[in-house]
């Protein structure tokens, strides 16, 4: 189990999902790999296959439609991984909350680890809940 | 010569209730079996661009507006249609005129259920396939 | 014998950010037809609206969309004014400069966004990493004047919420100075490069035919050779007492939506240098609005992506009775029905990314691919296809590297 736990805070590769969001954090978790913020200097990766994915990264009010993929999606990631709701939409739906296309608050769907505020988070406080997320793993998940 | 002019010398008796109560804005209403050629007229031979379509739901009505722009005036031409039939709203689509309006007549079928006879593709655009047939979110809820 | 292979891009697909999904059907490498399939992104604003209060509207449509934040808000208050009796006459001088301002400082971070996703797409990730790096000093104005990167919350019906300070100032003409070298360079980098000229031009082509008939509008239709810009035809701000000029090309491919999307930095750059010097010292920034009377009020703004249009209908009680929302992006999604059929493979992802698409706008999208027993590919495959298509033109050029 160590090994698993020593392989996984390595590098970690994230898979991002927009599940009704509005770009912003989506643009401020890509802007977290650009020159300025550069996550990939600790490892941290971007990748487009759920299945080699070690986090998931998700943003967005929960769009009824975009739910169900995201379940299959979730399914499709190994485990262990760690979910990390990015943006006040993703951790308590924001003002979307009474919208008729918006289904559940993500914690009731899928277990979330990590909860990033902000409308949307600076991507310093991006860094900061994936640094959190590795701390986590490593105290035993 | 200017467009207002131009477009009730074409249309002329078509036009009911001529108003500009708003700077640039220009509002008509026409009757609902014009819809085709009046649609045709401006966009075709005014060359207006259009917009979109507006659609609400009123108390005893539905009233569903036409914006068509005059770019080099900056105008905006807002045609009302007004469907009386709370039940049933009907009308007749201008998608086979030009492609633009496909996606705005789906979106305005799936959210106030006005249907758009002849449309060629009339299926749900945003909202989930599973969506319950008659339950339309923008309307009014008694 | 023709043998059409279905090939589904999306809806979680690292082309996009956004979910959405595009039935590509080819034959060979040919794309004979295009379903595009949105929804992902839905989240009913326009019936929220009608639970909100005026003041509170512009918090709302500013998160339809992240990169056009002051667009949609701007185009709801035009559209409150324009029951009031116009922007112009009730909206104070000095808050008529800072809409512009913040307008335009946001019309240069969404240009550059997008330079750098279409730098991605064919392969030169040192233009994305470029175009975002010469982004972040824009951001960093936001925050300085605004207090927040993203979201501005800056527009209220009848002006503006923050006055812009006076020391702030010469800190925003001293970065937009240090902006104008970065976008030379794109400039140069994408007009002199003989390879992204072979790859751009003639692909995506989108006559000025299919323009007027698909209502395409913005950036778009200005690189085929549509005269239209709101900014221009409706003034609204100050842009009418500012110079500046509209962009426009002729040939409506890729390589002229670029060029249009370059130059028109230019003129933003422009356009906020001006204000900043023509701006009264002082003075009111908001009307302080209070009772909006019935009736219904239409508000349109130059958005990035085109015309953004707001359509508002007021009863005399404190909240919208219909608030219809049109986004540039919504026709000009559409219009990838035309501009993709008859390219090949490896040129639709460029091609359906030079709308500049915004699905948040268009009501955000995302579809997971569930056809079976069909030959697929997927996201990462074609994003190689293109990039390879790339290397494959620079090795004709340049030689095979050793």
């Amino acid at each position: 189990m160590d090994i698993i736990k020593k392989a996984f805070t390595k590098s970690i590769w994230v898979f991002h999902m927009s599940v009704g969001s509005c770009n912003n954090c989506d643009i401020e978790t890509l802007d977290c790999f650009t020159p300025r913020f550069d996550l990939e200097r600790f490892g941290v990766q971007l990748i487009g296959s759920a299945r080699h994915a070690d986090a998931l990264l998700i943003t967005g009010a929960m769009n009824k439609k975009a739910v169900l993929r995201m379940k299959k999606v979730y399914e499709q990631v190994p485990k262990p991984c760690v979910v990390v709701a990015c943006g006040t939409c993703a951790c308590s739906q924001h003002m979307f909350k009474y919208s008729y296309n918006v289904a559940e608050p993500l914690d009731k769907i899928l277990p979330v680890d990590v909860y990033i505020p902000g409308c949307p988070p600076k991507p310093e406080a991006i860094i900061a809940g994936i640094v959190k997320a590795l701390d986590k793993i490593k105290k035993g998940k | 010569m200017d467009m207002r002019d131009r477009i009730k010398e074409s249309l002329r008796d078509k036009i009911k209730d001529w108003q500009e109560k708003y700077i640039k804005r220009v509002y008509f209403s026409i009757d609902k079996k014009d819809i085709l050629e009046v649609t045709q007229v401006l966009f075709r031979s005014l060359e207006l661009r259009f917009i979109t379509i507006s659609a609400t739901d009123m108390p005893d009505y539905f009233e569903v507006i036409y914006h068509f722009s005059n770019d080099p005036a900056g105008e905006i031409y807002s045609v009302r249609v007004t469907l009386n039939d709370k039940l049933k709203p009907e009308i007749q689509s201008i998608t086979p005129l030009f492609p633009a309006a496909e996606w705005i007549e789906r979106e305005s079928w799936e959210m106030l259920g006005i249907n758009f006879k002849g449309h060629p593709n009339l299926k749900k655009l945003l909202l989930n396939e599973d969506w319950p047939e008659s339950d339309y979110p923008l309307r009014n809820k008694k | 014998m023709s043998h059409k292979i279905i090939v589904p891009i999306g809806p979680y697909h690292p082309l996009q950010e956004e979910p959405e999904y595009f039935q590509l059907y080819v034959e060979g490498e040919k794309v004979v037809d295009i379903d595009i399939i949105i929804g992902y992104n839905h989240r009913g604003i326009e019936k929220l609206s009608e639970s909100k209060h005026f003041d509170q509207v512009p918090f709302l449509v500013e998160r339809i969309c992240g990169i056009c934040s002051s667009s949609h808000p701007y185009a709801y208050c035009l559209a409150v004014e324009n029951i009031l009796g116009g922007e112009a006459n009730i909206v104070p001088e000095r808050a008529l400069y800072i809409r512009t301002i913040i307008d335009e400082l946001q019309r240069i971070h969404s240009h550059l966004l997008w330079l750098g996703l279409a730098g991605h797409f064919i392969g030169y990730n040192t233009v994305w990493m470029w175009a975002w790096k010469y982004r972040e000093p824009v951001l960093d104005m936001f925050e300085m004047v605004t207090g927040n990167r993203n979201n501005y919350a800056m527009f209220k019906v009848g002006g503006v919420r923050r006055d812009l300070k006076d020391e702030d100032i010469p800190v925003l003409k001293k970065t937009l100075d240090e902006l104008r070298p970065g976008i030379d360079l794109f400039r140069g980098a994408i007009m002199d490069d003989p390879v992204i000229k072979m790859r751009l031009k003639g692909v995506g082509i989108l006559t000025r035919q299919q323009v007027v008939d698909w209502c395409v509008v913005g950036p778009t239709a200005r690189a085929s050779g549509v005269n239209m810009d709101i900014r221009r035809d409706e003034p609204y701000g100050v842009s009418d007492r500012l110079d500046w000029k509209v962009i426009l090309e002729k040939d409506g491919d890729i390589f002229c939506k670029t060029i249009v999307r370059i130059l028109e930095l230019y003129e933003s750059i422009s356009i906020i240098r001006q204000s900043l010097n023509k701006m009264p010292k002082d003075g009111p920034i908001d009307a302080g609005v209070k009772d909006i009377p019935a009736g219904e009020g239409i508000g349109r703004v130059e958005a990035p992506r085109g015309e953004c249009f707001h359509y508002l209908k007021s009863d005399g009680t404190n909240r919208p009775v219909r608030h219809k929302i049109r986004s540039p992006s919504f026709m000009n999604v559409a219009s990838d029905k035309v501009s993709a059929v008859g390219g090949t493979i490896s040129d639709a992802t460029l091609t359906l990314a030079a709308v500049d698409p915004c699905y948040c706008c268009t009501e955000r999208v995302a579809v997971i691919n569930k056809i079976d027993k069909r030959r697929v590919m997927n996201g990462w495959d074609l994003i190689k296809l293109s990039q390879e298509k790339t290397l494959k033109l620079k090795e004709g050029y340049y030689g095979r590297p050793e």
